[in-house]
């Protein structure tokens, strides 16, 4: 088997064994990029040398006897390009940060470090993580490795397809409303929202401040819980981070892998069904339901009433937040900086600059956001919302006394086409209907394959709802669930990829669906 | 162009002024508000910055307890509430020496609340300022303009932006309108931010240096006419930058606002700036659009909830106050209420506590600060408190004066070498040559001489005459240029008229 | 049903300081309010008597002690401008609007 099709773990088992290096793995995993990021676009930029540095390092400190760093020293990861990284471009996609280099490094971006684990380069994403397609990076569109015709989700969609098309087999992502699930569910990945403040914010440059959160991306979830560890716990540079230890998430992931589910009670939320699913993401999803039942779960069905308006209140919130965030983005300090020819105001300079900068999603939430906070406005638009976010999280509180976990499809549909929905910023605010709840409330969510959609061959995810800081449920929920898939399927949903380095014609194939 | 101004008298006949005072205070913190960076006062340009007060993408803001405790005792001190819960919010708006294009502040939940000020005026009387709130927020950076006249704003061809001082904590102190001032209102805005200065400095929170902006006042000034009881429309002026300039600019205020009305015309609400040069207040440039700062709950902190156990502790740690001490130094000096009056009025009371901490005796202390400084102070055109002379120099002197070290004459030269930036007491004496003459055979030389000019006075002391010894000390005083030991002369007088 | 003037739009732009184009005007101004009409439902959620949220996670009082941290040297902080001289980062000339 290939080196670049392993999980993390069993990478990290070869490389700490000594039976493979953390440099070869590092060229097996270059060697690829440079076979399908072509056809694929996940890397904003790459960092051969510096990977390479990081992977000898790794192979030196072990070679002297040393134990490894982490459980994940010397295995390649790519980097949302959302993080700040001292020794490479930090641009969040967008054309106002082109060729920025940071003169700091983030505290997700140093824990990798610390723990030795070897990042190969910065993903595309969304400019500034706005997007549900990462259709709205300045760089140009990422492709979904199962389809290169359609979107691979977004925000985070450049990590995504990274993992998928068995560029990295860790990626980092942020989720402010469902930038990490929404593309793990559309690229057939592992990706997790971290409990609000789990993962430091430092260096994590801000969307939507009271939403944003980094977390794993990875092919299996084992995979995600262990880089979980790394990432997570308390950092005093960021004000809202949890003073507590990290759930036990990787314990929660062998318990789970057993396949038992007996006495979890699994709560199925009735809002998230009906008009806007697809049949094949509903079909998926119901039978990702059964199988949670034949381990033993108990299922329940819930509802939140209040999840409905959960969208609209994201709507106003997260741009209210952006419009001040993406405010220092002047062309006075850093970045690009537009009109600038000795005769303008500082002001006119700035206007210049900001419109030149930032594309056209960005600059709909700055001034929509700008309404919502308004004098005249507020209490309307973001005040209402704010409270609406305290509803949703009663309607969490009360799910989770009937049911351990929540469970809901990912997104109402699979990967859809590159350009389908990149003029209708409504058609594409729905993408993150399931995911957004989990946002307003700050609780842990993931989304875990459940298989492929009988319509289109593509995949779906399904999204397992945890309480704050109850991370560990939800992987153990997944963790069993992966299982039974894998049993079932005959192996990891991943590897029905296609294979990228062929030349064939983009486009969904129906020897997919026959697959199944 | 000259506004045209009302006789002041004729302002008070007509109209009643309404002050309202934001008073903003830099705290002393060894860190400032959000970030590690060190908090101090002119370090070469972006030497003390990070990401945070640098306002880079991805940086957070994390709280400085000190700053808290800070404010939570200011506002303790001023007989406000403490909020059991409250919260920063941004201010949104552009300017480039914010570096986030946001200032965080809090808006409508200050940590402090409904206080009150007592402030004593000229005439021995007090007036009572109310405190509408106290707050934290950021400072912004400095910008320097390049290539208009004189470094100012207007006409410059671009501005350099420094942003040590982005993110210095900042106390913002409003007081609730100031009704019933009449024609006080002048000095009574100068004695509460007098009286705010010196409780500034009394909690140890602050420099509370005017002249270097680590307190700054603004002055919302506007009159209502006799009989009414709707506040008129009001200006803020700004760049007030000493408590001098504090009263002139509300005087300059109530007489050009009282003859714009009193002409039929209406106040602009506009922020204005006092010119120090002629006491004068001018507008500033009118924005376009009306401001919108679009607050909202700042997310990258979480409220701040201070337990009561928190806030009786600060209670505990709370200084003795002004007015506290006045009353303690007037027992002990056993000063009269007029005695201790013309002290605080002269701006000396704290500077002769000082000096009496630094070892002098009250009375000489007094006789300095009150006499010979206060002269010096006059001359000047400067607050007692400006001379370039510190309480502990004073005592020095005092000291030295004790020892014998120096006559009156010389301790008078050493301070004028003080106060003419020579050093300190030790450092004039040295340069100038100051020192006491007590060397017993420069001084029996002189005596000898000064009794053999005047045998006649000689023979009065040896007959028991010994007030006449004052002739021939008085004599070697003379010749010596006052630098004789007085009191060693003396003794050698006696000791050669009966050897 | 909320709607949005071009006027407005050209209001909302100069406060975030962009520049928008008269194409971008139309744009965002029938765009705006398409977006808010669809929000707008948060206001059919009676909540007169629920308190706002606006921090997910309920943490109070976290402070920072009192003690200096090394930050940037003044090359890294000017390391991004895109002018600087004297130390200080070289800005178009400032309108005075304080």
């Amino acid at each position: 088997m290939l080196l670049t099709q392993l999980p993390a773990a069993e990478l990290a088992s070869l490389i700490h064994t000594r039976e493979t290096s953390a440099v070869e793995v590092t060229r097996a995993h270059l060697d690829r990029i440079a076979a399908v990021e072509p056809a694929v676009h996940a890397f904003l930029h790459l960092d051969a040398e510096g990977a390479l540095a990081t992977a000898a390092a790794v192979d030196d400190c072990l070679q002297r006897g040393d134990s490894p760093a982490s459980p994940l020293a010397g295995v390649p990861l790519a980097l949302k390009d959302v993080f700040i990284t001292a020794d490479m471009p930090t641009t969040c996609g967008s054309r106002i940060l082109e060729g920025w280099r940071p003169p700091y490094d983030a505290t997700v971006t140093r824990l990798l470090r610390e723990a030795g684990v070897v990042i190969l380069g910065k993903t595309n994403m969304d400019e500034f993580a706005m997007g549900s397609s990462t259709e709205n990076s300045a760089y140009g569109p990422t492709r979904n490795p199962w389809a290169l015709d359609r979107v691979p989700g977004g925000s985070g969609g450049g990590s995504a397809a990274a993992v998928a098309a068995f560029e990295a087999p860790l990626a980092i992502g942020t989720d402010t409303g469902g930038s990490i699930r929404q593309p793990g569910a559309l690229t057939g990945t592992v990706g997790v929202k971290p409990t609000y403040g789990g993962v430091s914010r430092y260096g994590l440059v801000a969307f939507s401040s009271s939403l944003d959160q980094g977390g794993p991306v990875t092919r299996t979830v084992l995979d995600a819980a262990l880089l979980h560890e790394v990432i997570g716990g308390h950092d005093p540079l960021d004000s809202t981070s949890i003073d507590a230890p990290v759930p036990p998430v990787v314990a929660a992931v062998r318990a789970g892998a057993t396949g038992d589910l007996t006495g979890v009670r699994v709560g199925v939320v009735s809002q998230f069904r009906g008009e806007g699913y697809q049949a094949g993401v509903q079909h998926a999803f119901d039978l990702a339901v059964s199988r949670l039942r034949e381990l033993g779960a108990q299922v329940v069905e819930v509802s939140c009433p209040t999840f409905d308006y959960a969208l609209p209140a994201y709507y106003l919130i997260a741009p209210s937040e952006c419009s001040s965030n993406l405010a220092r983005f002047d062309g006075m300090r850093y970045g690009l900086r537009i009109g600038d020819d000795g005769s303008r105001s500082a002001e006119e300079v700035m206007s210049l600059t900001r419109e030149a900068g930032f594309g056209p999603e960005v600059k709909r939430r700055i001034m929509l956001g700008t309404y919502a906070l308004s004098a005249g406005y507020y209490d309307a638009y973001y005040g209402q919302a704010q409270k609406v976010r305290t509803l949703v999280i009663r309607d969490f509180a009360a799910a989770f006394e009937q049911a351990d976990v929540l469970v809901s499809p990912t997104s109402p549909t699979t990967a859809f086409p590159i350009g389908e929905r990149v003029d209708d910023p409504l058609a594409m605010y729905v993408s993150d209907l399931c995911t957004i709840p989990a946002n307003l409330a700050g609780n842990a969510a993931l989304s875990v394959p459940a298989g492929l959609s009988d319509v289109d061959g593509l995949p779906v995810g399904l999204q397992v709802m945890a309480p704050a800081q109850a991370d560990d449920r939800a992987y153990r929920v997944a963790a069993a669930y992966e299982v039974a898939r894998d049993a079932a399927e005959g192996g990891p949903l991943t590897h029905r990829v296609p294979d990228l380095t062929e030349d064939r014609v983009p486009g969904p194939s129906m020897d997919r669906v026959a697959a199944r | 162009m000259t506004a045209a101004l009302m006789d002041y008298d004729e302002v008070l006949d007509r109209f009643e002024p309404v002050l309202g005072l934001e008073v903003h205070v830099e705290l002393s913190t060894a860190t400032k508000m959000f970030c590690g960076c060190a908090n101090v006062f002119g370090a070469p340009p972006n030497t003390h910055v990070c990401p945070t007060c640098l306002g880079l993408p991805g940086s957070l803001p994390v709280l400085n307890r000190v700053a808290v405790e800070s404010v939570m005792r200011i506002g303790l001190a001023l007989n406000c509430s403490i909020a059991p819960w409250c919260r920063f919010a941004r201010k949104n708006y552009f300017y480039p020496d914010m570096p986030k294009n946001f200032q965080i502040s809090q808006y409508d939940e200050p940590i402090a609340m409904d206080g009150s000020l007592e402030v004593q005026l000229a005439d021995g009387s007090t007036f009572t300022v109310g405190i509408e709130r106290a707050h934290m927020e950021e400072d912004t950076g400095k910008s320097l303009h390049v290539g208009g006249a004189t470094g100012r704003i207007h006409g410059a061809s671009h501005s350099l932006l420094d942003y040590n001082r982005a993110g210095v904590p900042l106390i913002e102190i409003v007081t609730k309108p100031i009704v019933g001032a009449g024609t006080r209102a002048p000095e009574i805005a100068r004695a509460y931010v007098t009286a705010l200065r010196d409780l500034l400095r009394a909690l140890e929170v602050s420099d509370v240096r005017m002249d270097q902006g680590s307190l700054r006042c603004d002055a919302n000034v506007s009159l209502m006419p006799r009989g009414s009881s709707i506040f008129g429309t009001r200006t803020e002026t700004k760049n007030v930058n000493s408590l001098r300039s504090v009263e002139r600019a509300v005087h300059h205020e109530m007489r050009r606002q009282a003859a714009v009305l009193a002409a039929g015309g209406s106040i602009v609400q506009e922020t204005r700036h006092f010119d120090e040069a002629n006491g004068t207040t001018s507008p500033g440039r009118r924005k376009e659009t009306s401001e919108d700062y679009r607050y909202f709950p700042e997310p990258d902190l979480v409220p701040i909830a201070p337990a009561d156990e928190w806030v009786q502790s600060l209670r505990a740690t709370l200084p003795e106050l002004p007015w506290q001490r006045q009353a303690r130094i007037q027992a002990q000096w056993g000063l009269s209420d007029l005695e201790l009056r013309d002290l605080v009025n002269a701006g000396a009371l704290d500077l002769i506590a000082a000096t009496v901490d630094a070892g002098a005796s009250a009375a000489e202390a007094r006789s300095w600060w009150v006499s010979y400084l206060s002269q010096q102070a006059n001359s000047r055109g400067v607050e007692l408190a400006e001379l370039p002379i510190t309480p502990k120099q004073v005592a020095r002197v005092v000291a030295l004066v004790g020892e014998g070290l120096l006559t009156n004459n010389l301790a008078r030269q050493v301070v004028d070498g003080i106060l003419a930036d020579e050093g300190g007491p030790d450092d004039v004496i040295a340069a100038r040559g100051l020192a006491v003459v007590s060397d017993d055979a420069a001084l029996t030389a002189a005596v000898e001489q000064a009794l053999a000019a005047q045998p006649d006075i000689a023979e009065k002391i040896r007959g028991g005459k010994v007030a006449a010894a004052g002739a021939i000390v008085g004599a070697v005083m003379k010749a010596t240029g006052g630098q004789a030991n007085a009191q060693r002369v003396r003794e050698l007088v006696f000791a050669l008229v009966s050897a | 049903m909320p709607t949005i003037s071009r006027d407005e739009v050209a209001h909302l732009a100069r406060l975030a300081r962009l520049a928008v184009t008269e194409q971008e005007l139309d744009l965002f101004a029938g765009q705006l309010e398409v977006i808010l009409s669809s929000v707008a439902r948060v206001s059919e959620v009676a909540a007169a008597d629920i308190p706002p949220t606006s921090h997910a996670v309920g943490l109070t009082n976290v402070f920072r002690e009192d003690v200096p941290r090394p930050g940037l040297t003044q090359q890294q902080a000017l390391s991004g401008a895109f002018a600087a001289e004297q130390g200080r980062f070289r800005v178009p000339r400032i309108l005075d609007e304080s």
